[in-house]
């Protein structure tokens, strides 16, 4: 028989029985849906009561033609949103720059300033739906924007629900728009988290990140030790401020995929919930059982899609969304067919959010709470996905920790080198891929390329660059300069920055000149190239 | 044979990048990686310093043509139009040709089997 193994290494037998799950405790191990250790889900009634949170990950061009996609989905039953911004405004460039010739709105929307906030939120309540920013290096700058746009339109600081991704540990092993070197880009993270755990009691101030890093290349276990570790460091950050664990740790998320094999993605969350919910109680002496809670977006991985009859990946993300769902997600996202060719349509994402629907109206996965648990194999491979995640933190430890293992390279080094094994699997065909190294039809290529491609138009460009210039000629040049100082001045302290950053949004000074004022201070990070 | 796999612009997306790179060095070729995030005459510099034969491009965000221009142009303004230059990332079918005639050797669009880039190189099919 064919020997099988997990993505996290481990072997799968061909059968389960009870003396596989011999050693679980169930009271223990596995208790009850909504109480400690939460393995088998935070709420006690999960989607009975609520059903996950639909957020297609959304943004492109200028703020005018982002906002439109936004209320088509909306008027589509999505509930709520996650802005992709472009690479100029995650690196803190100004769209005149010229390094961010050529990259003006093409990975996302561009934000010079508030102005383009908001002109992207013009129309959409801030009270009342919920809204993810995809941005890390620029967390605090872009939700500052946020916060003043939910401000003019009137929204109780209360009532503002927001989750900026703010995880910068994860861009420096893996999506790379870092900025600054490492210690004054935690110092960021930690002033959003603070800023907001006292201001803005709703918003999730940081969305811890295993995605991306899995995205990059690590194995499914690797991806929850990582997050563990990301997640345990800003807590850290956070009590060295002074703060009570349990004054922040209610509102911290989670961002993980699930695209591999569906019972390994299951036992992987229900693992790392438990080991997170110890973590904090037993390591971290929270008190408040919404501190235990792993709250998580479970979404895509465009890594799983490939171009070979794109067609087929529609089925791929029907397969998430189960995954997904099985494993007890407070939100889905899914990537859309025609990812691995360009920015999604319209279409495409209809399709994403219409497959989420599906599954949560008509498949019964929903139905009712962690219905994989008691099975042989499943309670089986949550013990081992735990004991594997926890000999990959070990293995961090071994690095120095998870700040000096993304510092030295290290992990970034170990991401890289299980991507280059990943790929000779693909190559080797021992993880399949239809259509693509396993079941190749006789179609031409050409005839799968037939994506409708998005057509990047270059006035997209212009019309920016005209917005921004404008915002320079109206706005109060001095108020902004003398904001910009400031900040450059908090920069050299040690004071909150959120403040000076808020002052400075609104008298609509760029965000370049924003980065920039924390750059003369900060300097710039200096990468450790290693492969 | 001695590349640089390099990642022009502003794009943070090296796991290609990086796959091919180690793929490559497995296959006894001599590889230089840029990092992230350089600049086309920051890559240009760099070639040109370490001497290589190939400069290969990993760019994920649209902003290919753009930025291959740059270095081709770059490279033969500093008299090194010998260093070969090619194109990998998701890069739409109709940009292929036009990075052809924009200089580009060879264009590895997504979903090129590893193999096919690896004898690319060693076989000097370029």
């Amino acid at each position: 028989m064919k020997e099988l193994r997990a993505h996290a290494g481990f072997p799968i037998k061909p059968v389960y029985g009870p003396e596989d799950a011999a050693g679980v405790d169930v009271e223990r191990d596995i208790g009850r849906p909504g109480e400690y250790p939460f393995t088998r889900g935070i709420h006690p009634h999960m989607y009975r009561e609520r059903l996950w949170t639909m957020r297609q990950y959304i943004g492109f061009g200028t703020p005018a033609e982002t906002n439109a996609r936004f209320k088509y989905l909306m008027a589509h039953g999505q509930d709520a949103l996650n802005v992709a911004f472009d690479l100029p405004t995650q690196l803190g460039l100004d769209s005149d720059d010229p390094r961010a010739e050529g990259e003006v709105g093409r990975v996302g929307m561009a934000v010079d300033s508030l102005a383009d906030m908001e002109e992207a939120f013009a129309g959409i309540p801030l009270d009342r739906v919920s809204v993810s920013l995809t941005i890390n290096g620029m967390a605090a700058p872009i939700t500052a924007m946020y916060y003043a746009v939910a401000a003019q339109q009137g929204a109780a600081a209360d009532r503002v629900v927001t989750t900026p991704q703010n995880d910068i540990l994860k861009e420096f092993i893996a999506r790379g728009t870092w900025v600054y070197p490492v210690e004054p880009s935690l110092r960021l993270v930690a002033d959003l988290i603070e800023f907001s755990a006292k201001r803005y009691p709703r918003s999730n101030p940081v969305s811890v990140c295993g995605y991306h890093i899995r995205e990059a290349g690590c194995t499914t276990a690797q991806e929850m030790a990582y997050g563990l570790a990301i997640a345990a460091a800003y807590v850290e950050l956070m009590l060295a401020r002074g703060m009570s664990v349990d004054d922040f740790a209610p509102r911290l998320s989670f961002n993980f995929t699930a695209w591999g094999k569906i019972f390994e993605e299951v036992a992987k969350f229900r693992a790392g919930r438990r080991l997170y919910a110890r973590m904090m109680r037993e390591r971290f002496g929270a008190r408040n059982p919404k501190s235990w809670m792993f709250r998580s977006l479970i979404g895509g991985g465009g890594s799983a899609f490939v171009m070979q009859e794109p067609e087929n990946n529609i089925v791929r993300g029907a397969y998430i969304a189960l995954a997904a769902a099985l494993s007890g997600a407070q939100t889905i996202a899914l990537p859309t067919y025609d990812e691995a060719y360009t920015i999604p349509s319209a279409k495409a994402q209809l399709l994403a959010l219409r497959t989420m629907q599906i599954c949560a109206e008509e498949s019964g996965a929903a139905d009712t709470v962690d219905p994989l648990a008691g099975s042989y194999y499943v309670e089986a491979l949550t013990g081992e996905m735990e004991t594997t995640i926890l000999a990959e933190l070990a293995r961090v430890e071994r690095m120095g920790g998870i700040v000096e293992a993304v510092k030295s390279g290290a992990l970034q080094a170990e991401v890289a080198r299980q991507a280059y094994l990943f790929e000779r699997k693909l190559v080797s065909g021992e993880i399949p891929k239809v259509a693509a190294n396993c079941h190749v039809g006789d179609r031409p290529v050409e005839a799968d390329r037939e994506v409708e491609v998005y057509a990047f138009d270059p006035k997209v460009v212009e019309s920016q660059l005209a917005r921004l210039a404008r915002v320079r000629r109206e706005r109060d040049d001095q108020t902004a300069r003398t904001a910009l100082r400031r900040l450059s001045d908090g920069a050299r302290g040690a004071g909150n920055l959120m403040e000076p950053i808020m002052e400075c949004v609104q008298a609509y000074a760029t965000l370049g000149e924003i980065a920039r004022a924390m750059q003369d201070v900060f300097g710039e990070h200096k990468e450790s190239v290693k492969f | 044979m001695k590349v640089l796999i390099a990642k022009p612009g502003l794009d943070g997306h090296d796991r290609g990048a990086k796959v091919v790179a180690h793929a490559l060095r497995d296959a006894g070729v001599e590889v230089v990686y840029s990092g992230l995030k350089r600049t086309p005459e920051e890559i240009v510099q760099a070639a040109i310093q370490e001497d290589v034969d190939v400069v290969g491009l990993s760019v994920l965000s649209g902003a290919h043509a753009l930025l291959a221009r740059r270095v081709v142009e770059g490279l033969r303004a500093h008299g090194a139009g010998d260093i070969k230059v090619v194109v990998g990332g998701i890069i739409p079918p109709r940009d292929v040709a036009e990075l052809r005639r924009l200089g580009a050797a060879r264009v590895f669009p997504m979903g090129t089997p590893l193999p096919e880039i690896v004898d690319a190189f060693t076989k000097q099919d370029l």
